[in-house]
């Protein structure tokens, strides 16, 4: 018997949440959609030397998130309108900016996100209650209602098809920016639409893992890939493996332990970061540890 | 033949302040030409512009054909993930462009081309595994993979072991050889006198341009340091007035 109730245990802890809950399931897809497309773009954002761009980007969202909450309340579409121009917005500004003032981009970028999000707070609690705010900086999988589905799903299509015909060019552009301008590889206008992707997976991340974590299954799961991986493609990869493994168990666990989903997800990609800066093959601590004695010898 | 390389009159600026000035003349078809000069003289802004990543404040350059540049080590990410045998196919770029899939052919030449430069083997190794001799040693199978007429070398030898240096040079014999057109910004002078025909002299100004016997004097290098040290005061009012 004990096989049986051991399976059966299995089951309830993996699986029944998600057969008996629609939201569940809808917050699932929803998830697993965004491990597809958003780990890639954090490998590049990675290998750019751009990972807090991201953030930045995600922050730079809510001031117009919050305008589309104003119209229209709780709109997948009025937010999703409102995030989109906030976060151009926020990438073209936080470059011209830089450009104007002589390099420095990251502190252009830092003082952009911090008056973003406080504008965005500031705006929301105007007119919404706690409850609301929470839901819009933590994020909800409840909040993961149709139209966020198809957000999330269209978002992740049009950027798998879209890197296939950057990567090249992408890659290029952050291994060597010379030879890619001097061979005519226009790397400015490939930016320019890498950035674009950026924002439209902070914008569809945003509905399950909220604004403040909104990039945490895109660069914690590349972070974590650069461990695994000696390849861009390779990093790729592993990212998304990992990406897709924090969904699954960040949503089981925010079930089971009654934790918030986003906070959930992003600490399961945390603890896969920590054991593969850990265990992983590529600089990994152990993997150095195990090589130096090697190399002395 | 009708040189590939022709200035007249060009200036150079990064924003405000000249990197060279007023310099007119032609790089012949199948020279081989040392740029040499002290440290901030323009020879770098005078490669890229040639190279059409820098655009001339004034004057005209003309530069005809394809020109494969081999960039400043520094400009370089040594630590991308990407293998010696991508970064050779990267020379193939200007005919497989950023979307085509590459012919078997491409990819043997490629792999010739690694096995020239002495890198046989290495066509999985990541770059990042790579010594500063070997990884100039992958950027030179580049410029063979990219097969162009004319070639920008800037600071070819900068940091790399003598082995690695001589190797590299015959390649540029080599191409010397074939009737290529190569221009390549040196510090070392012996080097020069003993292998580039032709030498051209820069201190933001052309100080002296022809046979490297005639321009590397002791007269003309003193020229180029007092040219050099002299113009910090000069490069405001320059900047003012335009």
């Amino acid at each position: 018997m004990r096989p049986r109730r051991l399976s059966a245990g299995v089951f309830d802890l993996l699986f029944s949440p998600f057969v008996e809950f629609g939201f569940l399931r809808r917050a699932l897809v929803g998830c697993l959609a965004l491990s597809l497309a958003a780990p890639p773009l954090g490998v590049f954002l990675m290998l750019r030397r751009m990972s807090l761009t991201a953030d930045v980007l995600a922050h730079g969202i809510l001031p117009g998130i919050a305008a589309g909450f104003l119209v229209a309340g709780l709109s997948v579409t009025a937010m999703s309108v409102g995030g989109l121009l906030a976060g151009l917005v926020v990438a073209v500004g936080a470059g011209a900016i830089s450009r104007a003032t002589g390099g420095r981009e990251d502190a252009a970028l830092a003082a952009l996100y911090l008056v973003a999000l406080a504008l965005g707070v500031t705006l929301i609690s105007t007119r919404a209650g706690s409850v609301e705010l929470s839901h819009l900086l933590f994020g909800s999988v409840l909040g993961v209602d149709d139209p966020a589905l198809f957000l999330m799903a269209g978002v992740a299509s049009l950027t798998l098809v879209a890197l296939a015909f950057a990567w090249r060019p992408l890659a290029l552009e952050c291994f060597d920016p010379s030879f890619a301008a001097a061979a005519g590889a226009r790397g400015g206008a490939w930016h320019m639409v890498f950035l674009g992707l950026v924002v439209l997976n902070v914008l569809a991340a945003f509905q399950a893992l909220g604004t403040l974590m909104a990039v945490g299954l895109m660069m914690l799961p590349a972070v974590a890939a650069r461990h695994w991986g000696r390849s861009v493609g390779g990093m790729a990869y592993a990212a998304v493996f990992i990406a897709l493994l924090s969904s699954v168990a960040g949503l089981l666990l925010s079930y089971h332990l009654d934790l918030p989903t986003g906070p959930a997800i992003v600490l399961v990609a945390g603890g896969l970061w920590v054991v593969s800066v850990l265990a992983g093959p590529v600089d990994g601590l152990l993997a150095r540890l195990l090589h130096r004695p090697h190399l002395a010898g | 033949m009708s040189a590939p390389i022709f200035l007249a009159d060009v200036t150079l600026t990064h924003g405000r302040h000249p990197a060279v000035h007023h310099l007119s003349g032609e790089f012949a078809a199948g020279s081989l030409t040392a740029i040499v000069g002290p440290n901030g003289a323009g020879k770098s802004t005078l490669l890229r512009a040639i190279a059409g990543l820098h655009p001339a404040h004034e004057g005209r350059l003309s530069a005809r054909g394809r020109i494969a540049l081999l960039p400043q080590a520094a400009a370089t990410d040594r630590q991308f993930p990407i293998s010696c045998l991508d970064v050779v196919q990267l020379g193939h770029w200007s005919r497989a462009g950023a979307f085509r899939a590459l012919r078997p052919a491409e990819t043997g030449a490629a792999r010739d081309a690694l096995a020239a430069v002495g890198l046989e083997g290495f066509e999985r190794r990541p770059v990042g595994s790579l010594s500063v001799g070997q990884f100039q040693r992958v950027l030179f199978a580049r410029l063979l993979v990219q097969d162009a007429p004319v070639i920008l070398l800037d600071e070819p030898f900068n940091a790399v072991d003598a082995r690695t240096a001589a190797d590299l040079l015959a390649l540029v014999h080599r191409w010397h050889g074939e009737g290529r057109t190569i221009l390549a910004v040196l510090h070392d002078l012996d080097l020069v006198r003993t292998q580039f025909p032709e030498t051209l002299l820069l201190a933001r100004e052309p100080v002296a341009w022809g046979p490297t016997g005639t321009v590397l004097t002791a007269a003309n290098r003193l020229k180029a340091r007092m040219m050099s040290e002299a113009w910090d005061d000069a490069a405001e009012a320059c900047g003012r007035a335009a």
